[in-house]
C-alpha cells in the first residue's frame, strides 16, 4: 500500500479520536435519558484547562485529570438542573455551551499560542509490525488506544451486562426500571457525570495531542456539535459512533488533500463547509421517513441488516425527567 | 402558608440572588487573571456611557439583538429551538450586501430593497431549517447549527472570492458600500439609524399583538404546548412551525442587514457576531414576553458594548461579557428551579420553554 495513503489513514484515526471519545461519552449520557447539549463549549473549556494544567504542572496526566473534572462538573450542573431543579436540559445545556466557550476564551487568554507538553507517541510493540494495519492503528499516542478500549468496554457494558440493562432501562422506560427497584435518578447522575468526564478527556485529546496548545478561537470549535450529531447518526450505538467519527475525520483529511492537490481548484473556504453538509445529509438519512423509504426499495434479505445499520431511534425517555413516588 | 410579605421577599430574593452571585463569580474570575474587578466595572461603564458615541455603540448592538429576540419569541412560542438564527442573520446580511454592492438606485429606493432582500434571505434560510425539521425529521438544533456554519462559509467565500475588493482581497471585508446603500445616522454625535429603531418598534408591536390577539398566534401556542393534541384538534401544526421559522428568519435577516449596512458598512466574516446566540439567552431569561425581552436585550447590549473597551483599557479579552451574561442566565434558570422547589404554590413562569431533542416529525394525520 502507498505510504502516503497509510499516513493519511493514520492521521484520520488520530484526528477522529476526540470525536470518538466525546461521542461515546455523550452516548453513555443519552442512553441514561439525559441530554448534555454543552459539548461544543465543554470541549473548549476542558481543552484549555487540560492544557494549562499540563503546562503549569508539566504533567500530561494531571492535565487529562483536570480536563475530565471540568467536563464532569459541567455535566453535574446539567444533571442537577434537569433532575433536581426540573429545568429544561436543552436550555441549560445550550447556556453552558456558550458559557463554557467564553470561560475558556477568557481564562485562557494568557496561554494562547505557547508550546506545552504533549502526549508521547507509544507504538504498540508487536501489533505495530502488522503490515498496513499496524501503521494505521497502532502507532499513536495513548488516548487513541484508550478510545479503542472505550468502544468495546462501552458496547459490552451496555448490551451484555446487568448494569447495562439498568443503564438502558432508565433511558428507555424509567418508570419500569423504578418499579424493578432501580434508583433511576441516581443512575442518571452517575452516567451523566461519567459521560461528561469523557467529554472532558476528549477536550484534552485536542489540546495535548491532536492540535497541541490553546488558541482563540479554539481549533475544535464546531466539533462538539458534530459529536452530538454523530451520536444521533450512530443510533446511540458505540460501534456506529466510531463509524461516524472516522467518516467525519476522513472527510476532513480528504478536504485537506484536495486543497494540497494542484490539479483541483476548489477554494479552501468552501471545503470548510463539507463537514456541515455531511452532518445534514447523515441526519436526513437516519431521521424520519428517509430510511424506511430506502429500506423498502432494497432486496428483502438486505433489509434486516441495513435496518440495524441505518435505523436511529432515540432512547424513549431522552430529555424527560422522572419523578419518583 | 407564608404571609404575603415573606412571599414578596422571597420573590425579590430569587430574582436578585442569581445576578449578585454572577457578579461575584465574574469578579473572582477577573481576579484570577490578575485584574481588578473595580477597574473592569469602570472600563465597561466607560465603554457604554463615556459619551454619546459610545452609547450609540450600545444601541447599535441592541437593535439586531432586539430584532432577533423578538423573532425567537415567535419560534419558542411554537416550541421550536431556532439556533439557526445566527445563520439567518448572516444570510440576511449577504442578501442586503448584494444590493448594496451591485444595485444602482437612489437611497430611498435602494434601502427598502436591501431590507426586503434581507428579510427574504433570512426567511429562506429559516425555511430551510423548518423544511429539514418538518419534512425530513432533522431536529432544528442540528439543522440550525449546520446551516449557521454553511452560511458563514458562504459569506467568507464571497468576501475572499467573487466579492473581494478590487484592491486585493484580504478576506477581511468587501469594499466599503457606497453612501446611498448605507442607513443614514441620526447625527454624527449619535450615530444610530432612525429607520432601524422604527423597525424594532414595529416588530415589537406586530409580534406582541400577533401572538396575543390573532388566530395565528393561538395556533403557534397550541403547537408549542402540545403539537400532537394541537394536530388532533385541527391546528395546522406544519404551517405553524414553518411560518414561525420564517417570521423569525425575516427579523434576524433585518438584524444581519443592520450590521453590514450600518455598523460595518461592508460585508464581513461572521457578520452576526454571536448576537443571535445572545438573543437566545435573552429569551431563555425572560420567557415569551416581547417587552421584557427588548429591555433585557438592552441590558445585555450595555454589557456587550461596554466590554469592547476592556481590550483597550485593560488588555482583557472581551469574552468576559459572555461569561457574565452566561452566568446570569444559568443561575436564573437554576434559581427558577429552586424557587419552584421551595414555594410549590408559586406561580409558574408564564409559558415554560420546553423542547426535547427527540426527533419528532410533525405530520398530518392519516
Amino acid at each position: 500500500m502507498d505510504d502516503n495513503l497509510i499516513n493519511i489513514l493514520n492521521s484520520v484515526v488520530a484526528n477522529a479520536t476526540p470525536l470518538v471519545i466525546a461521542g461515546i461519552g455523550e452516548t453513555i449520557t443519552e442512553r441514561a435519558g439525559v441530554v448534555n447539549l454543552s459539548l461544543d463549549g465543554s470541549l473548549a473549556l476542558a481543552a484549555m484547562i487540560g492544557f494549562v494544567t499540563a503546562l503549569t504542572t508539566q504533567s500530561v496526566i494531571l492535565g487529562m485529570i483536570a480536563a475530565m473534572i471540568a467536563g464532569a462538573l459541567i455535566a453535574l450542573i446539567i444533571a442537577v438542573a434537569g433532575i433536581e431543579l426540573r429545568q429544561d436540559q436543552v436550555a441549560v445545556g445550550f447556556v453552558l455551551t456558550l458559557l463554557a466557550a467564553d470561560l475558556a476564551q477568557f481564562l485562557g487568554q494568557n496561554y494562547t499560542r505557547i508550546p506545552g507538553p504533549t502526549l508521547p507517541y507509544v507504538p504498540i510493540p508487536v501489533l505495530r509490525d502488522i503490515p498496513v494495519v499496524g501503521e494505521i492503528f497502532f502507532n499513536h499516542e495513548p488516548l487513541v488506544y484508550l478510545s479503542y478500549a472505550l468502544i468495546f468496554v462501552t458496547w459490552y457494558a451496555l448490551f451484555h451486562t446487568r448494569s447495562g440493562l439498568a443503564h438502558r432501562a432508565v433511558g428507555e422506560r424509567p418508570a419500569a426500571a423504578f418499579a424493578r427497584g432501580t434508583n433511576v435518578n441516581r443512575l442518571r447522575y452517575f452516567y451523566t457525570i461519567l459521560g461528561g468526564a469523557l467529554v472532558g478527556l476528549a477536550g484534552a485529546a485536542y489540546s495535548l495531542a491532536v492540535k497541541p496548545g490553546w488558541s482563540t478561537p479554539p481549533v475544535m470549535r464546531g466539533d462538539g456539535w458534530i459529536a452530538l450529531a454523530i451520536v444521533i447518526f450512530a443510533g446511540w450505538h458505540p460501534f456506529r459512533v466510531v463509524l461516524g467519527a472516522y467518516l467525519f475525520a476522513g472527510l476532513r483529511s480528504l478536504a485537506s488533500a484536495i486543497q494540497r492537490s494542484p490539479d483541483i481548484q476548489i477554494p479552501l473556504v468552501l471545503l470548510n463547509g463539507l463537514p456541515w453538509l455531511l452532518m445534514i445529509i447523515t441526519l436526513v438519512l437516519v431521521s424520519g421517513g428517509a430510511v424506511e423509504r430506502l429500506l423498502n426499495i432494497m432486496p428483502r434479505p438486505l433489509q434486516k441488516a441495513m435496518r440495524t445499520v441505518l435505523r436511529s431511534d432515540p432512547p424513549a425517555a431522552l430529555g424527560t425527567r422522572f419523578d419518583e413516588g | 402558608m407564608n404571609p404575603p410579605s415573606n412571599r414578596t421577599a422571597l420573590t425579590v430574593g430569587f430574582a436578585l440572588l442569581p445576578i449578585i452571585v454572577s457578579l461575584v463569580i465574574t469578579a473572582v474570575l477577573v481576579l484570577a487573571v490578575g485584574s481588578n474587578p473595580i477597574d473592569v466595572l469602570v472600563a465597561v461603564a466607560e465603554g457604554a456611557f463615556r459619551n454619546s458615541n459610545s452609547f450609540a455603540g450600545v444601541v447599535n448592538f441592541w437593535i439586531p439583538l432586539a430584532l432577533c429576540s423578538i423573532g425567537l419569541i415567535v419560534t419558542f412560542t411554537a416550541g421550536l429551538w431556532n439556533i439557526g438564527v445566527e445563520g439567518q442573520m448572516i444570510v440576511g446580511a449577504v442578501f442586503a450586501s448584494w444590493a448594496a454592492l451591485f444595485v444602482d438606485l437612489p437611497a430611498p429606493l435602494l434601502i427598502p430593497l436591501e431590507i426586503v432582500l434581507a428579510m427574504i434571505g433570512g426567511g429562506l434560510w429559516a425555511a430551510l431549517v423548518g423544511f429539514l425539521k418538518t419534512r425530513l425529521g432533522v431536529h432544528e438544533i442540528f439543522g440550525g447549527v449546520a446551516l449557521n456554519a454553511l452560511a458563514n462559509v458562504w459569506s467568507i467565500y464571497l468576501i475572499s472570492g467573487p466579492w473581494a475588493p478590487p484592491t486585493g482581497g484580504t478576506a477581511q471585508a468587501t469594499a466599503p458600500f457606497k453612501d446611498s446603500a448605507l442607513l443614514p445616522p441620526l447625527s454624527s454625535e449619535f450615530p444610530v439609524s432612525l429607520l432601524a429603531l422604527i423597525l424594532v418598534a414595529a416588530a415589537l408591536v406586530i409580534v406582541t399583538f400577533a401572538l396575543r390577539g390573532t388566530r395565528w398566534g393561538l395556533q403557534l401556542k397550541a403547537t408549542g404546548k402540545n403539537s400532537k393534541s394541537a394536530l388532533l384538534l385541527g391546528v395546522p401544526t406544519l404551517q405553524s412551525a414553518m411560518t414561525a421559522f420564517i417570521v423569525c428568519g425575516m427579523l434576524a435577516g433585518i438584524g444581519g442587514a443592520y450590521r453590514v449596512l450600518f455598523t460595518y458598512a461592508s460585508l464581513r466574516p461572521l457578520a452576526s457576531g454571536g448576537i443571535g446566540f445572545l438573543a437566545l439567552l435573552v429569551v431563555l431569561l425572560v420567557g415569551l414576553r416581547p417587552m421584557f425581552a427588548v429591555m433585557i436585550a438592552f441590558t445585555f447590549a450595555v454589557i456587550l458594548g461596554g466590554s469592547t473597551r476592556l481590550k483597550v483599557a485593560l488588555q482583557l479579552d472581551q469574552s468576559l461579557a459572555g461569561v457574565l451574561q452566561g452566568f446570569i442566565v444559568l443561575l436564573v434558570l437554576l434559581s427558577n428551579g429552586l424557587r419552584q422547589r421551595f414555594t410549590p404554590s408559586a406561580v409558574e413562569p408564564p409559558t415554560p420553554i420546553t423542547a426535547t431533542v427527540e426527533v419528532q416529525r410533525i405530520q398530518p394525520p392519516v
